[in-house]
């Protein structure tokens, strides 16, 4: 800061002479900034937009399955045009289109939206100025990870208009299908699923690195690691999951990639036909192994995907019942358990593949030993709410539906976690119904309470709160409109991936009411889209027309993030902050006010 | 406020931040590396019983330049040696023999790429040839004195070739790994048998090709971990020639910033030859 002051004149800025600060411009200032909250904002717009573009893929799917056969409405002659007609004849979904839309949004929803939201954008913006920091650890390195993000991002975009379109082969890339699909394209929609993958993985790679050094590192004076709010656990045991899990990942994808252009065998199976014939490969592969490294990285993703948002609702919690969270130290734990457990329990999702019943028990044990921590965290958020008088504004409302959502979400995988019961309902909608309960009801409301949150820290104004009733309740209905169905779908034997909704598999004889059922979803799909509408107008409205904050601190909280100007200016903090207490210290008894800021003495 | 412990370290954890920074990151890279290995582990416990290549799925050995190999780990030890001597140097205040000694280092860094590239070469130009009668040779192709690269049996077929003259390698010769006994073998063509020009009809051959990943999984891992391995040793070259060519003005404003650095890269360094120690007894031992 102070170099860039005094070698403002050589850069030629001839106005605002008298200004003390450079001023960047705007490349520098919103485009290759090195500012933690500006990389904040940038992978929040831009994980929202996907967020939405993921949703909108979902969309077009549900039609197809509850209407199969019938012409999209409003988008199918526009797909039809850009697409071709092997993707969207006459703005009928194709078989390829719907299973490309169906890796799409998988991958884009985790990778790309979900992810980025949770870590990139809230860990990004929140952590350093919760542990009192001026930045992240390594600024430049920051802008890189936004930025390979992004070009991830743009890669997976580009891939929809190559010939043969997008990966089809679910987000979870299963070879040989994977390997075999669009074989005849030599850049296929795979290659650039794979490309887009090693920019994201090494995006993430560069932000775990960053995170953990700024915790590690920057934590303020006073700021013991017993301290931090349970927010910064969370992106701690975050960091390390993405360090270590993701790398596999990468070394799968590098060699997924050598099978698709170099034509090696990594996992293709000796002796493999297709319709076409033998496949021509030296063999010798093998395809459980994709899985293993798959599931490596993909089961600690799914702790990825929830920690930070438990992480969101714990600040929120406490925050609105104006108590401090009952059982810190042990959500302390629970998550660093969490953190361990989820390294060996990845192979649970692999039970159909005959890998033996030794392994099996192993990994079914290690399923359940992980379910104690997750239900320490929730146990104690409830319990942290009894007694409390609770405001209800929207950030508390989106942070208590969390609770049973993700409750549900995480109760209903037990079944699957058990390899007897696994082996029915693999591969049902009930797994659909399952994992989403976790992450749109669960995760998704966590980052929206989140938004609510901070949204007046960011910009100096609060968002609407008539808006945000709406829109919590419109999504928290349709969400288990959606969701709770799929339930009923898988448990009566409806499989996923199908293009057609099962008709043709499912049709004849079986109870209609199960297929009638994908119409219900639809339906409640599209009303929660209209119900999305509220949040947009209001997070773009509020920048200009909501209440202005009367204070630094307009939720009465605790933590150091509340203690900065606002919006918090290039270096966070007027003065170094230095801690004197724990992070939720909340109607503590003689107290003149009922929260005791950390940074304040005594 | 400024990011602090950027050079100093914080007194609690005894590291500045790039030291984290960089062991955080090696941790990555142990789980980068240590998926491949483990899918080589995979792969060759999953390989088919029998001899390779007459068992086309089966498990080749030998098959690498052992002498060169040793070599190149030995380049890469004293480029270990040499990069810790620069850096003593930096903290000894010498920024010329830092210097002195990085340039030995980037000399054994460029020296290991190039006997690597060598030994690719080598491959590419080295074939499996299956016939009809389901035997296999190994050996080079000689298209009028060239050993051309990357052919296939459709490259032999597109230039209407009748025949190929081929250098076929002593029988057998991939069949056991180092130190195993081999079975004395009668064969044709007695003490010079290992260059023996044979002309193979292009008619009786089914399968041609070079040494590429895709000849089988053995190629596979070895040039994908080999080559990861290569653009790591490029990368850290790059940042380290970086440094000794570029960095006196940041060793006159702050050394103790650019001897920091020299120490992360270092530890990089280490790292990438840490590596090879294992690739190469893995590879071409084994």
């Amino acid at each position: 800061m102070h170099t860039a002051t005094t070698h403002a004149p050589s850069h030629g800025h001839a106005h605002g002479g008298a200004h003390d600060h450079h001023e960047p411009g705007f490349w520098s200032k919103y485009i290759f900034s090195t500012d933690h909250k500006m990389i904040g904002i940038q992978y929040g717009i831009t994980s929202l937009i996907f967020l939405f573009f993921g949703f909108l893929l979902m969309l077009a799917m549900r039609q197809q399955l509850a209407y199969p056969g019938k012409a999209l409405p409003i988008v199918g002659q526009f797909l039809a045009k850009t697409l071709g007609d092997d993707m969207a004849k006459d703005g009928v979904m194709q078989a390829d289109l719907y299973n490309a839309f169906g890796a799409m949004h998988g991958t884009i929803m985790v990778f790309l939206a979900i992810v980025p939201l949770a870590f990139g954008a809230f860990g990004n913006y929140v952590t350093p100025l919760q542990i009192g920091a001026p930045d992240m650890a390594f600024p430049r390195l920051n802008m890189a990870s936004y930025h390979l993000y992004f070009w991830g991002g743009a890669v997976m975009l580009a891939s929809f208009f190559i010939p043969g379109g997008a990966a089809k082969s679910g987000w979870t890339s299963y070879s040989p299908l994977a390997t075999l699909a669009d074989r005849d394209h030599l850049v296929n929609g795979q290659t650039l699923w794979l490309i887009g993958m090693v920019l994201l993985i090494t995006s993430s790679l560069l932000g775990a690195v960053n995170f953990i050094t700024t915790i590690i590192q920057l934590r303020a004076k006073g700021m013991t690691w017993m301290r931090l709010p349970f927010f910064v656990w969370a992106q701690f045991v975050t960091g390390f999951l993405l360090l270590l899990a993701f790398p596999p990942l990468e070394a799968a994808g590098l060699m997924q990639l050598a099978d698709n252009v170099l034509k090696t065998s990594f996992f293709l199976p000796t002796g493999l036909v297709t319709n076409a014939g033998p496949v021509p490969v030296s063999g010798g592969g093998s395809p459980l192994l994709w899985q293993y490294l798959f599931w490596f990285l993909a089961h600690p993703e799914v702790y990825v995907l929830i920690l930070p948002a438990m992480g969101v609702v714990s600040e929120i919690i406490a925050n609105n019942t104006r108590k401090p969270l009952w059982g810190y130290k042990s959500m302390v734990y629970a998550a660093l358990g969490i953190g361990f457990l989820a390294f060996i329990v990845w192979a649970h999702h692999m039970y159909l593949t005959g890998m033996g019943t030794k392994i099996s028990t192993f990994f079914q044990t290690t399923t359940m030993m992980i379910s104690i921590p997750s239900v320490i965290i929730l146990t104690a958020l409830f319990i942290s709410l009894w007694g409390g008088s609770i405001r209800f504004n929207t950030p508390m409302l989106f942070a208590l539906a969390f609770l049973p959502m993700f409750g549900i979400g995480g109760l209903t995988g037990l079944p699957l976690g058990f390899n007897a019961s696994d082996i029915y309902l693999h591969d049902s909608y009930y797994v659909i119904g399952h994992f989403h309960y976790v992450v749109a009801p669960g995760t998704i409301f966590g980052l929206f309470a989140g938004v609510y949150f901070w949204y007046p820290k960011a910009t100096g104004r609060y968002m609407s709160e008539i808006l945000g009733k709406i829109h919590f309740a419109g999504s928290f209905l349709c969400m288990n409109l959606i969701f709770a169905p799929m339930f009923v779908q898988g448990l009566k034997g409806m499989s996923r991936r199908m293009y057609d909704g099962g008709s043709t598999y499912f049709g004849n004889g079986v109870d209609p009411a199960i297929l009638d059922l994908n119409k219900t979803i639809t339906h409640s799909a599209i009303l929660l889209g209209l119900f999305q509408i509220p949040f947009i107008v209001n997070f773009f409205l509020s920048l200009w027309n909501g209440k202005k904050v009367e204070s630094d601190n307009p939720w009465q909280a605790t933590t150091l993030d509340w203690q900065t100007p606002t919006p918090p200016p290039h270096g966070n903090f007027a003065t170094e902050p230095v801690v004197y207490r724990g992070p939720y210290e909340y109607s503590v008894p003689g107290a003149s006010k009922d929260f005791i800021q950390q940074g304040q003495p005594g | 406020m400024e990011i602090p412990y950027t050079v100093k370290p914080r007194p609690d954890t005894g590291l500045y931040n790039a030291k984290v920074g960089i062991w955080l990151f090696l941790a990555s890279e142990v789980m980068l590396f240590g998926a491949l290995f483990s899918s080589y582990i995979l792969l060759r416990v999953g390989a088919l019983d029998g001899f390779w290549p007459d068992v086309a799925t089966a498990w080749p050995h030998g098959l690498l330049n052992i002498p060169i190999g040793t070599f190149n780990t030995a380049v890469l030890i004293i480029s270990s040696v040499t990069v810790v001597m620069a850096w003593a140097a930096l903290k000894a205040g010498n920024f010329a023999k830092f210097q002195k000694f990085m340039m030995v280092t980037l000399v054994c860094a460029l020296g290991f790429l190039c006997i690597k590239s060598y030994e690719y070469n080598e491959k590419f130009t080295h074939y499996v040839i299956r016939l009809k009668d389901g035997t296999a040779v190994t050996g080079h192709l000689d298209i009028d004195g060239h050993s051309p690269r990357f052919w296939t049996l459709d490259t032999v077929t597109a230039k209407k070739l009748a025949s190929v003259k081929v250098h076929v390698d002593v029988p057998n010769q991939f069949r056991y790994p180092v130190g195993m006994k081999r079975p004395e073998v009668a064969h044709e063509g007695g003490a010079h048998a290992e260059h023996a020009a044979r002309e193979i009809k292009t008619s009786d051959i089914t399968f041609l090709q070079a040494f590429v990943p895709a000849t089988g999984t053995f190629f596979a891992i070895y040039f994908t971990m080999t080559f990861l391995h290569g653009l790591h040793v490029l990368g850290g070259a790059l940042v380290l020639g970086y440094f000794t060519f570029f960095g006196k003005k940041m060793w006159e404003t702050d050394p103790e910033r650019l001897t920091n650095r020299i120490e992360v890269g270092g530890l990089f360094w280490h790292f990438v030859d840490l590596v090879w120690i294992f690739l190469f007894p893995v590879m071409y031992l084994l």
